[in-house]
C-alpha cells in the first residue's frame, strides 16, 4: 500500500513551445497518506467513537440506549472521581516538581567536565528505558515494610521503618519517588540541550564585571535555558497526567483507593466493571483536563521565551 | 592546575551521588534475582550472597511459558516497529517538505492521550472484527506508539537534510518517489537508526497494551511478568529473575546507542513543545 501509492505521481513535467519545461512543485501528499490513513483508523477513529459512547448509556453485555448528558452529569457528582481528579493532581503536581529541581541540578552538573562522564551519564539515563512493569515490581519488594531494603536503610540513619505503598498517607509520595527516580534523566537531557546552546561571550563579560556564580545562574543562565525548562514542564506534566504503568502495577490504585488516579479509576469502570459509556465520558473529560493544563503550560511557555535560544 | 583538578573531582562526586540510585537500583535488582529465598528473606538484607541462585533463571523460563511470552513480544514489537517505519518514515518525509505543521499537531495531540482512551473503542472493535483471540490487536494498537515516534523524529531529521542534492536529482527529472528513495532515504539512515530504536524501546516496554488485549496464549512479557506478581507466586528470587529477562534487551540497546536515544529523545522533545 505504501509502497505503490507514490509512484503514480512525482514531477509533473510539460513540454511546452518544444524546449521550454515547466516543472510543478513536486507532490509529497503520497508520502504522507498512507500515515494519515493509519492515524485515522487507530487514532482519530477512537477519538469519534469515545465522544459517541460517552453520550450513551452501555455496559458490556447488555443492550445500549443514549443517554445524552446523564453520563457527564454522573461524573459531576461522582465523588470517587473527583478524588481520583485530586489523587491525580497531588500525582502530577509531585511528579513534576521533583524531576524538575533534581534533573536542572543534574544537568547542571553534566554540562561540565568530569571523569567518566560519559559513563556516569549512560547508567543515569538506564531507569527512563527501563520496562515500567519490571521496575515497579523491583520497588514493590524494596518498599516491603519488614523485608525491604529501604527500611534497613533507613534503620542505618536512625529513622524509624515506614509503610511506603501499603499506607493510604504515604502511597502518593512513595509512587512519586519512583517516578522521579525513572524520569529526572529525561528533564536532565532537556536541560542540557538548553545549556549546550547557551552562549559562551556574556559569561565572559559577567566574569569581569565580578558577578559570583550564583549571579551568573540567576541573572543569565536561567532566563536563556528558561525556553527548554518550559518545555520539560509541559512533557513532564504530560506524562505525570497519563501515568498508568507504575501505579497499576505497585497498588491497583490501592491501598482502599488511595492512590487511585483518574486513568485507574477509568481503566476500572470500563474493564472490571464494563461500564463503557462512563468509562468513555471519563476519557473525555480526562482528555479536556489534559489538554488544558498543556494549553496553559504553552501559553506560559510563550511568555518565557527569550533571546534567540527558542527557534533553532 | 590542582584547584581545577579537584574541582572536577568534585564534579565526578556529585555527578555520582545523582546516579547512586539507578546503580543501587540496577544492582539490587541483579541481588535479589541470583538468591535463594533463604537470603532473601534475610535482616539485614545480603547484597552479594554465599550461593548464587541461577536456578531462578531456570525456574522462570520453566515454569511460565516464559519462552512463548518472549516470541509474542518480539511478535509484537518488531510488526509494530517495521510498519510504523514504512508508513512513517516517508510520511516524516513529505511532512517535513510540504511544511504541514498542522499534521504535527495530530501527532502531539495523539501524545497527549491517555492509551486507555484509545483502548476502549479499539477493543470493542477488535471483538466485533472477531481478532481477539490472536496478536493482531496488540500489533495494530502498539501502532498508536511506534508511528508517531517515527513520524516525529523522522520529520526533525528530514529538515536538517540539505535540499540541494533534491532539488538537482529532481531537474534531472527523476520522479519524486526516486528522489526520496535514492536521494533522501540514504541520508536519512541515522535517523531511521533512532526512530527503530525509540520505537522498539517504547513497544517493548508498554503495558496497558496487554493486560486489556491479552489472552494467556498472546501474553507478552511484562504483561506475563505482571500477572507472575498477582496471581501465581510469591518469591521475590524467580520474580526478580522475570524482571530482568523482561528488561534486559532494552537496557542492553540503551547502553549500546546511547547516543542516538539521547539525540532522538531530546530532538522530539525539543520540538515536542
Amino acid at each position: 500500500m505504501s509502497a505503490t501509492t507514490p509512484e503514480r505521481t512525482g514531477v509533473t513535467t510539460q513540454a511546452i513551445e518544444g524546449s521550454q519545461t515547466i516543472r510543478l512543485a513536486p507532490n509529497y501528499w503520497p508520502f504522507v497518506v498512507p500515515a494519515l490513513v493509519v492515524v485515522g483508523a487507530v487514532i482519530v477513529f477512537p477519538w469519534a467513537f469515545t465522544l459517541w459512547m460517552s453520550v450513551n448509556r452501555w455496559t458490556l453485555g447488555q443492550s445500549r440506549s443514549f443517554a445524552g448528558m446523564e453520563n457527564y452529569l454522573r461524573l459531576a457528582y461522582d465523588q470517587r472521581f473527583w478524588e481520583s481528579l485530586l489523587h491525580t493532581l497531588s500525582y502530577t503536581f509531585l511528579s513534576v516538581a521533583a524531576p524538575m529541581l533534581l534533573g536542572t541540578i543534574a544537568a547542571l552538573i553534566f554540562d561540565a567536565r568530569f571523569p567518566l562522564r560519559g559513563l556516569l551519564r549512560g547508567v543515569f539515563v538506564m531507569p527512563m528505558m527501563a520496562t515500567p512493569v519490571a521496575v515497579a515490581l523491583v520497588w514493590t519488594m524494596m518498599f516491603h515494610p519488614q523485608l525491604g531494603v529501604l527500611n534497613y536503610l533507613l534503620s542505618l540513619v536512625g529513622i524509624p521503618a515506614q509503610e511506603w505503598i501499603f499506607n493510604a498517607n504515604t502511597v502518593i509520595p512513595s509512587l512519586v519517588a519512583v517516578e522521579t527516580w525513572q524520569w529526572t534523566p529525561l528533564v536532565m537531557l532537556i536541560v542540557l540541550g538548553g545549556l549546550a546552546s547557551v552562549p559562551r561571550e556574556p559569561f565572559e563579560s559577567a566574569e569581569i564585571d565580578g558577578a559570583n556564580a550564583w549571579q551568573q545562574f540567576r541573572y543569565l543562565t536561567l532566563p536563556m535555558i528558561a525556553p527548554f525548562l518550559m518545555i520539560a514542564v509541559i512533557i513532564r506534566t504530560i506524562d505525570a497526567l497519563k501515568s498508568f504503568d507504575i501505579i497499576y502495577a505497585m497498588t491497583q490504585g490501592g491501598p482502599g483507593t488511595a492512590s487511585e488516579t483518574i486513568n485507574i479509576y477509568l481503566y476500572n469502570t470500563a474493564f472490571s466493571y464494563y461500564d463503557i459509556g462512563y468509562g468513555s465520558a471519563m476519557a473525555v473529560v480526562f482528555f479536556i483536563v489534559i489538554v488544558a493544563l498543556s494549553f496553559i503550560l504553552l501559553m506560559l511557555r510563550q511568555r518565557s521565551q527569550w533571546i534567540g535560544v527558542e527557534g533553532k | 592546575m590542582s584547584s581545577r583538578l579537584l574541582n572536577r573531582i568534585g564534579l565526578f562526586f556529585a555527578a555520582l551521588v545523582f546516579v547512586s540510585p539507578a546503580i543501587l537500583f540496577f544492582l539490587w535488582m541483579i541481588s535479589l534475582s541470583l538468591k535463594f529465598e533463604i537470603d532473601n528473606g534475610a535482616y539485614p538484607p545480603i547484597l552479594i550472597p554465599e550461593h548464587l541462585a541461577w536456578s531462578n533463571y531456570a525456574k522462570v523460563f520453566e515454569e511460565n511459558n516464559f519462552l512463548l511470552y518472549l516470541w509474542n513480544s518480539v511478535l509484537v514489537t518488531g510488526t509494530a516497529t517495521l510498519l510504523a517505519l514504512l508508513i512513517g518514515v516517508p510520511a516524516g518525509y513529505g511532512i517535513a517538505r510540504l511544511k504541514a505543521e498542522r499534521s504535527a499537531v495530530v501527532i502531539m495531540i495523539a501524545r497527549m492521550t491517555p492509551g486507555l482512551s484509545y483502548l476502549i473503542p479499539l477493543f470493542l472493535l477488535f471483538q466485533w472484527v472477531g481478532i481477539l483471540g490472536t496478536l493482531w490487536p496488540q500489533i495494530i494498537i502498539h501502532l498508536v506508539v511506534t508511528v508517531p515516534i517515527v513520524v516525529w523524529v523522522m520529520i526533525g531529521y528530514f529538515e536538517t537534510t540539505p535540499m540541494e542534492l533534491e532539488e538537482a536529482a529532481n531537474i534531472d527529472g527523476a520522479s519524486s518517489w526516486q528522489v526520496f528513495r535514492l536521494v533522501a532515504l540514504p541520508i536519512a539512515k541515522p535517523g531511521i537508526v533512532v526512530a527503530f530504536i525509540l520505537s522498539v524501546i517504547f513497544s517493548w516496554n508498554n503495558f496497558v497494551f496487554g493486560v486489556v488485549l491479552a489472552s494467556r496464549e498472546t501474553r507478552t512479557l511484562p504483561v506475563a511478568v505482571y500477572n507472575m506478581l498477582s496471581y501465581e507466586q510469591v518469591s521475590w528470587g524467580p520474580l526478580a529473575a522475570a524482571a530482568l529477562v523482561v528488561t534486559l534487551p532494552v537496557l542492553v540497546l540503551t547502553m549500546f546507542a546511547q547516543r542516538q536515544i539521547v539525540a532522538g529523545l531530546t530532538a522530539g522533545a525539543v520540538k515536542g513543545g
